[in-house]
Order: C-alpha cells, then sequence, then structure tokens
C-alpha cells in the first residue's frame, strides 16, 4: 500500500460573509499524520470535508501525490474517512458495514467477508462480526468506523473528532491504538481535534487553525515550546503571556523588552532548581489549589497581571504552606522561556 | 438483599400509572362508538331480510353475482394502481424534497400539501374541467397538433386514477419524507466516501432506511383507497364500479341493506387481508435487507 502526499494550495471558502477558509496551503508528506487543531470554527472540519469532497472550495487546489482532486467528485477520491459520530450503517450489521465498501468495489464475496474480518481483528473486534451496531458500545463503533475506513486500503485517511464522543479512559486508548494502526499502516492521516493533547499525544506534524487560517504548522514540542502567535502559546495550554519588563534576569537582574511565554509548568520556586540563567518574577500570591499531581499558584505581578505557576507535588514541599497574600518569586530557566515574535501584550 | 417496597410508593407509582392510561378513555369512547358498534350492525344487517327476518340469502345473492367480482377487481385494480403509481411518483419527490435546502424543502412542502386544504369534491370537479373531451388539456392537446383527436382522459379507469393519486400523493409523501429527512447526512457522505456513486447511495442506503416510511404510507394509500367513493362516481361516469360505488347503488336504488352490509363486509375482509399481506411482505423486506447487506 503506498500512501500519498496531499497538497492544498490556497484553498478559499466562504459562507456568505463568514470566512471558513483563507487562503489555507499545506503540504501533508506520504504517511505523515497530521493533526488540524483549533477551536470550533476555526476552519478545521470545512478543510477537512473540503479534502473529502463534501464541501466545494470557492478557489484554490487540492492534490493527492500530483493528481489535481479539485473538481474529482468525493466516491472517485479513495480517501478513508471516520466520522465525528462514526456514520455507521444502522440497517446492516457489524460485518456488513466493514465490507461494504469492498462490496462497491466487486471484490468476490468471499474474499470481501476474510478482509472485512481480518480488518475487524486488527482493530480487537474479532467475534462481533455479525452483531448489530445497535448493539454496540461507543468504543465498539468507534472501532467498526476506523475498520471500514481502512479495509479498502485507501491511500490518505481523514479523521473528523472520531474520539470526542468517548469518555476520557477510553479516549486515552484509541489515541494510543489509532496511533499504533498508523506505525504499522503508515496511511497519511488528517486528524481532526480540538483537544490539544490529543493532538501532542498522536501527531508528527500539527497545524493549528484560528479564524480559518492556519497559525502554525509544527512538530508537537516546537508547537508546544516555541509558539509562534499569542494564540498558538494560548491554545496549547496553561501558558502565561509575560508583558514587557514584568520580568527580570535572574543574574543581571536587567527587565525584559520582549512579550515573553512561560508555561505554568516551567516555573521552579527554588532558584537553585533553575541557575543563573533564567528570568524571575516577583509578586503577591492571590491564590493556591492542589490538583493532585501538582499545585496551581496565581501570582499577581506588580504590574498587576496574574500569572499561573504550576508546581510538581513532588518538588512542592512548601507549597501547603503558602498564604495567599505572601510576597513571592517564580523562576523560569531560559530555555523555557519563549520570546513571541511580533507580540504585543 | 430482598428490599422491602414502600406500599406507599408502589401506590403513587399505581396511581400514576392508571392516570395515564386514563387519558386515553374518551378515544377509545369514541372509538367503540364510532367504529366498532356500526360494524356489528352491519354484520347483524347482512344476516337479515327486509322483513327482519334471518337468513344467509344475502351471502348467496352477493357473492353468486358476477357484479360483485367484477366490482372487487375494479377495487383491487383502483388501489393498486394508485399504490403503485404513488410509489413511482412519491419516492424521487421524497427524495427530492430531503436532498434541497431545509427553506426551499418547506416551501415546496406547502405546494404539495395545499391540495390537502381543499375540498375533495372540488378537486375531483377540478380534475372534470381539465381531463374533459373539451377540458384545457384535451384543448391544448388538439391546438398544438399533438394529437388529432381528443383523447378519452375522463370517465374512465384513467380518469378516476388520475384523480386517486392527485388526492393519495401527499398523503403518501408524508412517512417517506419523514422517514428521509431523519437519514443522517453523514451516512450519505460515508458511503460516498467509501466509493459509492450516487444510484448506489440510493440503493443502499437511502432506500432500506426510508422503507419503513414507504411503508407507512403505502398504508395509508390502501386504506383510503380501498374504500374510495366520490373519485370513482364523478371520474369514472358509471364505468368504473369499485365496492364503494357498488354498495352506495345497492343501498340508494335497491334499498337493500342486507346485500350492502355484504358488500361492505367484503371491504372490510379485503382490507384485513391487504394489511396482513403488507405485514408479511415487510418482515420479507427486512430480512432481506440484512441478507443483501452480508457479503
Amino acid at each position: 500500500m503506498k500512501s500519498l502526499a496531499i497538497t492544498i494550495e490556497s484553498v478559499h471558502k466562504a459562507y456568505g460573509s463568514y470566512v471558513a477558509l483563507d487562503d489555507v496551503s499545506l503540504d501533508i508528506q506520504a504517511g505523515e499524520f497530521l493533526t488540524l487543531l483549533g477551536p470550533s470554527g476555526s476552519g478545521k472540519t470545512t478543510l477537512l470535508m473540503a479534502l473529502a469532497g463534501f464541501v466545494r472550495p470557492d478557489s484554490g487546489k487540492l492534490f493527492l501525490g500530483d493528481r489535481d482532486i479539485t473538481r474529482l467528485p468525493p466516491n472517485k477520491r479513495d480517501i478513508g474517512i471516520v466520522f465525528q459520530n462514526y456514520a455507521l450503517f444502522p440497517h446492516m450489521n457489524v460485518l456488513a458495514n466493514v465490507a461494504y465498501p469492498l462490496v462497491l468495489r466487486k471484490v468476490p464475496r468471499a474474499e470481501a467477508r476474510q478482509r472485512a474480518l481480518d480488518t475487524l481483528a486488527r482493530v480487537k473486534l474479532d467475534g462481533l462480526a455479525e452483531r448489530n451496531v445497535a448493539a454496540l458500545s461507543g468504543g465498539q463503533r468507534q472501532r467498526v468506523a476506523l475498520a471500514r475506513a481502512i479495509v479498502f486500503e485507501p491511500r490518505v485517511m481523514l479523521m473528523d473528532e472520531p474520539l470526542s464522543a468517548l469518555d476520557k479512559n477510553l479516549r486515552e486508548t484509541m489515541q494510543y491504538e489509532i496511533r499504533r494502526l498508523h506505525d504499522h499502516l503508515r496511511i497519511t492521516t488528517i486528524y481532526v481535534t480540538h483537544d490539544q493533547r490529543e493532538a501532542l499525544i498522536m501527531s508528527d506534524r500539527i497545524a493549528v487553525m484560528n479564524s480559518g487560517r492556519i497559525q502554525q504548522i509544527d512538530t508537537p514540542q516546537r508547537i508546544y515550546d516555541r509558539p509562534s502567535t499569542r494564540f498558538v502559546a494560548e491554545f496549547m495550554g496553561e501558558a502565561n503571556i509575560v508583558a514587557p519588563g514584568s520580568a527580570r534576569r535572574i543574574d543581571s537582574a536587567e527587565a525584559s523588552r520582549e512579550t515573553l511565554m512561560i508555561r505554568a509548568e516551567s516555573f521552579h520556586l527554588d532558584a537553585k532548581l533553575v541557575g543563573g540563567d533564567g528570568v524571575a518574577l516577583e509578586g503577591i500570591l492571590r491564590a493556591k489549589a492542589f490538583r493532585g499531581e501538582n499545585w496551581l499558584l496565581t501570582l499577581a505581578l506588580d504590574g498587576g497581571q496574574e500569572v499561573l505557576v504550576c508546581i510538581p507535588a513532588a518538588l512542592a514541599g512548601g507549597c501547603a504552606e503558602l498564604a495567599a497574600g505572601q510576597r513571592m518569586t517564580a523562576y523560569a530557566p531560559a530555555a523555557k522561556v519563549h520570546a513571541i515574535p511580533g507580540a504585543m501584550a | 438483599m430482598t428490599v422491602v417496597r414502600d406500599p406507599a410508593l408502589a401506590a403513587d407509582a399505581r396511581r400514576e400509572r392508571r392516570f395515564f392510561l386514563s387519558l386515553s378513555l374518551p378515544a377509545l369512547f369514541i372509538v367503540g362508538l364510532a367504529a366498532i358498534l356500526p360494524i356489528l350492525w352491519i354484520i347483524r344487517q347482512s344476516f337479515l331480510t327486509t322483513a327482519g327476518e334471518y337468513t344467509v340469502g344475502n351471502y348467496q345473492k352477493v357473492l353468486s353475482s358476477g357484479l360483485t367480482w367484477s366490482a372487487l377487481v375494479t377495487t383491487l385494480e383502483l388501489s393498486l394502481g394508485t399504490l403503485a403509481a404513488c410509489i413511482l411518483l412519491g419516492t424521487p419527490l421524497a427524495l427530492a424534497l430531503a436532498s434541497v435546502r431545509p427553506r426551499l424543502a418547506n416551501v415546496l412542502m406547502a405546494f404539495v400539501m395545499l391540495p390537502l386544504w381543499t375540498s375533495i369534491l372540488v378537486r375531483t370537479y377540478g380534475w372534470l374541467v381539465l381531463l374533459r373531451r373539451d377540458g384545457l388539456i384535451n384543448a391544448a392537446l388538439t391546438g398544438s397538433g399533438l394529437t388529432a383527436e381528443p383523447l378519452p382522459l375522463v370517465y374512465n379507469f384513467t380518469g378516476t386514477l388520475i384523480g386517486m393519486v392527485h388526492y393519495m400523493l401527499p398523503l403518501f409523501l408524508l412517512p417517506v419524507y419523514a422517514a428521509m429527512r431523519d437519514i443522517d447526512p453523514n451516512l450519505i457522505r460515508a458511503a460516498a466516501s467509501m466509493g459509492a456513486t450516487l444510484r448506489q447511495v440510493i440503493r443502499t442506503v437511502i432506500m432500506p432506511l426510508s422503507a419503513g416510511g414507504i411503508f407507512s404510507g403505502s398504508i395509508i394509500v390502501l386504506i383510503y383507497a380501498i374504500g374510495f367513493f366520490i373519485t370513482p362516481a364523478v371520474l369514472g361516469g358509471g364505468k368504473v364500479n369499485p365496492l364503494s360505488t357498488r354498495i352506495e347503488r345497492t343501498l340508494s336504488t335497491f334499498q337493500d341493506w342486507g346485500s350492502a352490509s355484504v358488500l361492505g363486509i367484503l371491504l372490510l375482509v379485503l382490507m384485513a387481508l391487504i394489511g396482513v399481506m403488507l405485514l408479511a411482505a415487510r418482515r420479507l423486506v427486512a430480512q432481506n435487507t440484512v441478507e443483501a447487506s452480508h457479503a
């Protein structure tokens, strides 16, 4: 099975005055697992549906490999899709659902049956082939949808928030399994989610979208540690955007001149753990909350800005004794302090 | 562990159930009064002579008459013809309505429903105006030279069928449209993404999932069509005589309540038979879709 690269070239889509996709361009390598991440209304699902052929762009081009598919009808695109609500056929049992794409391709009955059964085994649904889809749990439906999308060996796979209806534990299991399945099959995959943790865990690269535009495309680590915009920084977790002048260098006490992004969990309360190269933030403790694996402290800087400081419970010997209103300093190592280019706080 | 039920709570539950059941009483009362009693009365009538004595003569007379059997055949032809036309015209129409934008669908649906607000008598005579030898349709056909002679469109089976289909189509359309509207659009997208052409989507997804609606629509059409009276009486021109017009004639011309009652019972039996057949057909179809979908 050969995967194909996907190329999206300046795709634009508007619904009336609402711009869903604003000149979006994106290159996805063959075999890559790319996540479109963004809040609802950011255009990520519209982009996915444009690739699937269900949304017709106003302008722009879409390529699978070097084939232009912009005007190709959905049923000729050979793309496996997993829908948010699974979209299993209620009038067919599990086996018939999975064999459906093979039957359409005129695969002989016995072979279609065997391939469907093999694929069901691959997603750990052996023994449920004759089950009615209405009798399946959410997780099992998810697996049937997955099996149905890969059984015909598509060269590209699209997944539209496939795990959003599952409870937390099951979601984490499925994240791992989908990723493992991808490592095995290496089908080029575009995965849509609004859950940044999910995106970080699963992806080779993440494209963060907002208001119909791609804000940043990068590896999970770089998206998290080196966000290129304030939006990306704040969307990717507990980020503190520190205005120029609010932080000072530990070694020279020189005030910062840029807008800094510091993750809540990058802080230490002990300057020795940071060493000389880093920044210090001084302020008054406003609130503290114990969250099991860590403490979350809210620090009001002298400029009035509030900063979230997250201290792992294992390192937070003194946190329980801290009292609101107390003056304190939080330190972050230079490696964890990121200046946001061109951002105004 | 056994739990001792609190009798007071159980009594509350019983009272609640009884209250909701009691809500059906007015309807049950009317159905009993307006449907079951008359049927029992008709059954009694069918065994009485005009003088009021017990007899099976009415049955012998009606069942041995050729007119009865030709009326039965006409009833079946009209009903099944109407049903066939409704399925052939209504199913694609429902599909079209279900696939256009909701606002446009509402406008189109209003046009479909409009005839339902017009009296059946007005509509039937309206068709007479359109279908007559010198009516609008024949005038247009001969005037444009499409046909040399006016077509016989009314006072026959064709005219009756046109009138009946016009009446039944919206009744058929409603449940079918509702069933198709309820189909998750993602199912259609999923089928397309897996390679299904529009035709395959219709055959393997849309039709099986709207079978229930088509079935309901068919039952409604048949129930109306089997006893339909005004349209055959007006547009049939005396040449189309299903059981309904025969009952009317038996009563108005011969005042023969006994024979008319037998004909009425015949109609009832016919309805029950068709109902049973439809149920059997539905079970068969349901089985087939499951089997056909097996790879």
